[in-house]
C-alpha cells in the first residue's frame, strides 16, 4: 500500500504554501474485512482497502472543503479548499485556540483483528450459527460480523501534527423465527475498541436471543398508553444518547438563538439525582480517542449533573462562538466528511437502588431491554426494545412483542425517578448524523426507571 | 481494468471488475447563510471472482494496487458462498436518458443563488426560521467487466435541492423540510418552498388527539414512513428465499387492496435512481410488484435468483459490499380520491406527514409504532392543527388489506419513490392528549 506517511509529508508542506486563516489536513489508510451469514451458510465474506485524505480551509468564517482517494496533485487540493473558503467567507473566522501537538497514538491492543486469520473467525461465527439453528421454528437468521483498522495523519497550518490509529470490532445478530404467516425477529449488537475477546464466548446470549424470538410468536402486543417503565443498562444508555446526548451537540444550539435561549446553562432537566457524562477520554470504549479529528485531545465532559444542564460538546468552532472551552468532539467518519460535533461514551451515571428496589413497587409497568433502533428530532425522540416484559405488583411478567417508546426531552428526564447501581456501557452501537453512519459510539447507563412514559401499541 | 480482470482469469474461473467513479459538490448553508462548500472525489475498484466454484470479494480505492486486490479475493473465496449464477455476456442495454451535462456546467455561484433565493423565500414567511440548506451536484461514472465478455458503462448526473428548517417557541420544536433531485439541474426553489410554507401555515396551530382507533391520511411522505421499509424487505428476493418475507408464498394471490399498484421502475428518464443496467450488468427492466393487489413479483439479483430458480430482475445493487437486491425507484399508481375529498369525509382522524421511529420495531412482520413528528389532526373535515407526543401503531398487512382509498395526485419522495396520499379507516392511536 501506498505510505501515507510520506504523503503527510508532502501535504504539511503544501499546506503551508497557500494562505487561510486556518488549514487543516487528514489522510486515512484503512482496511476492513466483513463476513455475513444468510440463513444456514455463509452469505458474503470479503476484503475491503482503502487510501484517502482530505483538506478544509477557513477563510472569514467561510470553510472550504476538499476529499480524494486520488493523491496526485495535492497543492491543487489545498488551493481549491482555499479558493471554496474564500467564496463563502463574510464574516470573522473564530476557532477555539489550541495547542499545536506533535504525536503518534499507537492501538494498544494485543492482536490487531485485521491480521486474525479468517478462519479463526469463521469457525467462532460458525459456532453461533449452529447455535442459532438448533431453536425449533427458527425461519432464518443473519450473523454480520465486521472489523476495520484504520491509520489516519491530522495535520494543521497551526503546526499540529498526530497520528492515530483506531481498530473497531462489530457483530449483529438476528433471530427469525415464522409461524403461520406470523414473523417475529430478535437482535443482538455488539463491538469492541478492536479485541476479538469481546465477541467470543457469546455462546448463552446468542442461544437466548435465537429462543426469544420463537417466544414472541404466542407473545402479545402491549396496549398503546402511558406506562411507568424500567429501562435495562442497554436500552437506558440509547435512551440517553437520544433524548439528551443530540441536544447536547453544540452545532444544532450554536446559531439558534431560540435553542440558546433552552439549552442555557443551569436549566434544569432532571432530578437532583441525575448525572449525564459523555467521555472520550475514558480509554478502552468504542467512543474512546486522545484526539478528536480537529486535533482537540479528548475529554471527560458532564452534560448534566445533579439534574441541571452544566456543559455541551463543542467543536473548536461552536465553542468559540459560544465562548466556551473546547471538549474535543468533532469527528468525521471517514476522509470523505469534515467533522462535526458527535457524541463518544455516553453516560448516565450510576445511583444506589437494586433492580429489585426498582421494580418493587410497580403495579403495572413495562420492563424494556436491549436495543432495536433509536432516533430523535430534539424535542421529541423515539427508541426501541428489543425485548420487552410486562411488569405485575412488583415482578417480571409475561413476555411482550418489541416495543417503541416515545418521550419529550423537557418532561422524560424529569420523570426518571430511581436510577440503579448496576452501569454497564453497551458497544453495539453506531451513531447517525447528517449522511455520517455508523459512527463508533458507546452508551451506558444503570437500570433506571421512568414514569408517565408513552409507549406505541395495539 | 482489463488488466485486473486478465490476472483475475488466470486464478478463477469466473471474475467481474467494477469500477465506479464519483464527483460531488455539496454547497451547504447552516442557519440561513452560506457554511460550505465541498468538492468530493472518490473511485473504488471491486472484484468478484469464482473460484473452486467459491464466490471471492475484495475492494480497493488503490488503482494502481491490483495485487493485494486479487490476492484478497482469493482468500475470501476459500470460504465464500457457491456460486449459482452465470455472469452475463454482452448484452443489448435499453437507452435510459440520465445524463445532462448542464448539471456539471452549473457553476458554484449559481448553486449559491439558488440556495440564497430558497432561504429568503423561506425566511419572508416566517423571519425566526432556521434553515440549513443543501445544494448539490454531482457525476457518476459506473464501469463493468467479466470474464464472459459482459461489459457496461454509463455515466449519470444528479442534481439535489433539500432545506431542512427548525422553529422553535418556547420548548415548543417544529422540523418542516424537503427536497427534490433530479438529473437535471434545479432551477425553481419556489416549488420546494411552496411546500414547506405549507406545513408552516398547517402547524401554526396545536391540537389534541384521544388515545383510540382512528382513520389516518398518510400523505406521500408519510407512506414511506410507515409502510415502504416492510414493503421493501417482504419483496426483497432474499427475504423470500429465506422464508422471512411474509409475502413470499402468496405470488399471485390478493394480498392487498385491489386500488394497490406497485412497481420498481429503473427505466424513467432522468430520475436519480434510474439506470440501463444494475451492478451486475443486467439490462434494467419495469417490475410490477403489486398488481391491482396482488402480488407480482419479487426483486432479485443473480445470485439469489439462481438459488430461487428464477431469473434476476435487475436489481443487484452493491452497498460496500457483494451485490444484493433491492429496489431502484418505486412507483405507486394514483387512484381516484382526491385529497380535500378525504379530509371533508373525516369526523375526526390525522393526516400524518412523517413518523418518527417506525422502522424499528417488527418491520419484517408488517409491524409499524412510531411518534407523530410532523401530522395534523382533522375534526370534521377540517384540519385544525399540529398534533405532538402522539404515537401510532399499525400492520402494513392489515391496514392495506381494504378499505383504504388512494389520492389522485402522486408526489416524489426523497427522490427515490412516487406516491400519492393512502387513507387508511382505522389506525391505532396512543397519545399524551
Amino acid at each position: 500500500m501506498t505510505d501515507i506517511e510520506a504523503v503527510g509529508r508532502q501535504l504539511a508542506d503544501a499546506v503551508k504554501r497557500y494562505s487561510a486563516d486556518y488549514i487543516e489536513a487528514r489522510l486515512e489508510e484503512s482496511q476492513r474485512s466483513h463476513i455475513t451469514y444468510r440463513g444456514r451458510e455463509l452469505e458474503s465474506i470479503g476484503q475491503i482497502n482503502a487510501i484517502g485524505g482530505n483538506v478544509r480551509a477557513l477563510v472569514k468564517g467561510g470553510w472550504g472543503f476538499v476529499s480524494f482517494n486520488n493523491l496526485a496533485d495535492l497543492p491543487g487540493k489545498v488551493e481549491l479548499a482555499v479558493k471554496q473558503a474564500r467564496l463563502v467567507g463574510r464574516e470573522e473566522s473564530k476557532l477555539a485556540p489550541v495547542e499545536p501537538i506533535v504525536d503518534i497514538v499507537p492501538t494498544k491492543i494485543d492482536k490487531e483483528p485485521t491480521t486474525i486469520p479468517l478462519a479463526e473467525k469463521k469457525r467462532l461465527l460458525d459456532e453461533y450459527n449452529a447455535l442459532i439453528w438448533r431453536t425449533p421454528k427458527l425461519q432464518t437468521s443473519v450473523i454480520a460480523y465486521g472489523d476495520s483498522h484504520k491509520k489516519v495523519i491530522f495535520l494543521s497550518s497551526s503546526g499540529s501534527y498526530i497520528q492515530q490509529e483506531w481498530s473497531d470490532i462489530t457483530l449483529r445478530l438476528s433471530a427469525v423465527a415464522a409461524e403461520d404467516g406470523d414473523v417475529q425477529q430478535v437482535g443482538l449488537s455488539l463491538g469492541s475498541r478492536g479485541d476479538f475477546n469481546a465477541i467470543n464466548g457469546l455462546h448463552q446470549p446468542v442461544e437466548h436471543m435465537a429462543k426469544h424470538a420463537v417466544e414472541l410468536l404466542s407473545a402479545p402486543q402491549v396496549k398503546g398508553g402511558e406506562y411507568t417503565i424500567v429501562l435495562d443498562p442497554v436500552l437506558a444508555g440509547v435512551f440517553v444518547h437520544e433524548a439528551f446526548g443530540h441536544l447536547s451537540e453544540s452545532d444544532f444550539v450554536y446559531e439558534n438563538e431560540r435553542l440558546r435561549q433552552i439549552m442555557v446553562l443551569g436549566k434544569r432537566f432532571g432530578d437532583k439525582a441525575l448525572n449525564v457524562v459523555d467521555s472520550a477520554a475514558t480509554p478502552g470504549l468504542r467512543g474512546s480517542y486522545k484526539y478528536d479529528d480537529e486535533g482537540v485531545p479528548a475529554t471527560k465532559t458532564y452534560l448534566i449533573r445533579e439534574g441541571e444542564l452544566v456543559g455541551r460538546l463543542h467543536s473548536r468552532e461552536t465553542a468559540a462562538k459560544m465562548g466556551e472551552k473546547p471538549t474535543g468532539n468533532a469527528r468525521a467518519i471517514n476522509y470523505r466528511f469534515p467533522p462535526i460535533v458527535r457524541m463518544t461514551n455516553t453516560y448516565i451515571e450510576p445511583g444506589s437502588a437494586s433492580f429489585g428496589d426498582i421494580i418493587a413497587d410497580i403495579k403495572e409497568g413495562v420492563y424494556a431491554k436491549n436495543w432495536l433502533g433509536g432516533t430523535t428530532a430534539m424535542e421529541m425522540f423515539t427508541f426501541s426494545a428489543g425485548e420487552a416484559y410486562m411488569i405485575r405488583n412488583g415482578k417480571l411478567a409475561e413476555a411482550l412483542r418489541p416495543v417503541v417508546l416515545t418521550g419529550n426531552v423537557f418532561t422524560t428526564l424529569n420523570n426518571i425517578d430511581a436510577i440503579g447501581n448496576d452501569l454497564e456501557m453497551n458497544e453495539g452501537g453506531g451513531c447517525g448524523k447528517g449522511m455520517q453512519a455508523p459512527l463508533p459510539v458507546s452508551n451506558g447507563s444503570p437500570h433506571i426507571r421512568i414514569r408517565h412514559c408513552l409507549v406505541g401499541g395495539r | 481494468m482489463e488488466n485486473i480482470l486478465a490476472q483475475a482469469k488466470r486464478v478463477a474461473e469466473e471474475a467481474e471488475v467494477f469500477m465506479v467513479s464519483s464527483e460531488e459538490t455539496p454547497v451547504q448553508f447552516e442557519a440561513n447563510r452560506l457554511k460550505h462548500i465541498q468538492s468530493k472525489q472518490s473511485t473504488s475498484l471491486t472484484l468478484r471472482i469464482v473460484r473452486q466454484g467459491r464466490i471471492g470479494y475484495a475492494a480497493t480505492t488503490e488503482l494502481n494496487n491490483t495485487q493485494s486486490l486479487i490476492d484478497n479475493a482469493m482468500a475470501t473465496a476459500q470460504f465464500g458462498m457457491r456460486a449459482k449464477f452465470e455472469l452475463p455476456a454482452k448484452a443489448a442495454y435499453p437507452q435510459i436518458d440520465i445524463f445532462d451535462p448542464n448539471v456539471e456546467s452549473t457553476p458554484i455561484e449559481k448553486m449559491i443563488q439558488l440556495g440564497e433565493e430558497l432561504v429568503a423565500l423561506i425566511t419572508e414567511h416566517t423571519p425566526d426560521i432556521v434553515c440549513e440548506t443543501m445544494v448539490t451536484k454531482e457525476i457518476i461514472s459506473l464501469r463493468i467487466i467479466n470474464s464472459r465478455g459482459g461489459e457496461a458503462s454509463y455515466r449519470k448526473s444528479i442534481f439535489s435541492l433539500s432545506m431542512w428548517g427548525s422553529l422553535i417557541r418556547g420548548t415548543d420544536m417544529l422540523f418542516v423540510g424537503e427536497m427534490q433531485s433530479s438529473c437535471h439541474p434545479l432551477t425553481q426553489p419556489k416549488e420546494i418552498a411552496a411546500v414547506v410554507i405549507q406545513h408552516l401555515e398547517l402547524a401554526k396551530n396545536q391540537a389534541s388527539v384521544p388515545s383510540k382507533q382512528l382513520p389516518v391520511i398518510f400523505t406521500p411522505r408519510g407512506v414511506v414512513s410507515a409502510f415502504i421499509p416492510s414493503l421493501m424487505m417482504a419483496f426483497n428476493g432474499k427475504t423470500v428465499l429465506e422464508g422471512a418475507s411474509p409475502i413470499g408464498n402468496r405470488l399471485g394471490e390478493k394480498v392487498f387492496d385491489p386500488k394497490l399498484w406497485l412497481w420498481d421502475d429503473p427505466t424513467i428518464a432522468y430520475r436519480p435512481n434510474s439506470r440501463p443496467c444494475d451492478d451486475e450488468g443486467i439490462p434494467s427492466q419495469r417490475t410490477p410488484l403489486i398488481e391491482q393487489g396482488t402480488v407480482a413479483n419479487f426483486l432479485y439479483d443473480l445470485q439469489t435468483a439462481a438459488l430461487a430458480g428464477t431469473k434476476s430482475t435487475g436489481n443487484g445493487n452493491r452497498d460496500g459490499g457483494l451485490p444484493a437486491p433491492s429496489p431502484t425507484t418505486l412507483v405507486i399508481a394514483p387512484g381516484k380520491a382526491n385529497f380535500d375529498d378525504m379530509v371533508n369525509d373525516i369526523k375526526e382522524g390525522l393526516v400524518i406527514e412523517q413518523l418518527m421511529g417506525a422502522e424499528q420495531g417488527n418491520v419484517l412482520g408488517g409491524d409499524f409504532s412510531g411518534n407523530v413528528l410532523l401530522g395534523y389532526k382533522v375534526e370534521n373535515g377540517k384540519i385544525v392543527g399540529r398534533v405532538k407526543d402522539t404515537m401510532v401503531s399499525g400492520n402494513v398487512y392489515q391496514l392495506l388489506k381494504e378499505g383504504i382509498a388512494i389520492g389522485s395526485e402522486a408526489k416524489w419522495v426523497w427522490g427515490f419513490l412516487q406516491t400519492p396520499h393512502i387513507y387508511c379507516p382505522s389506525l391505532s392511536v396512543a397519545s399524551k392528549g
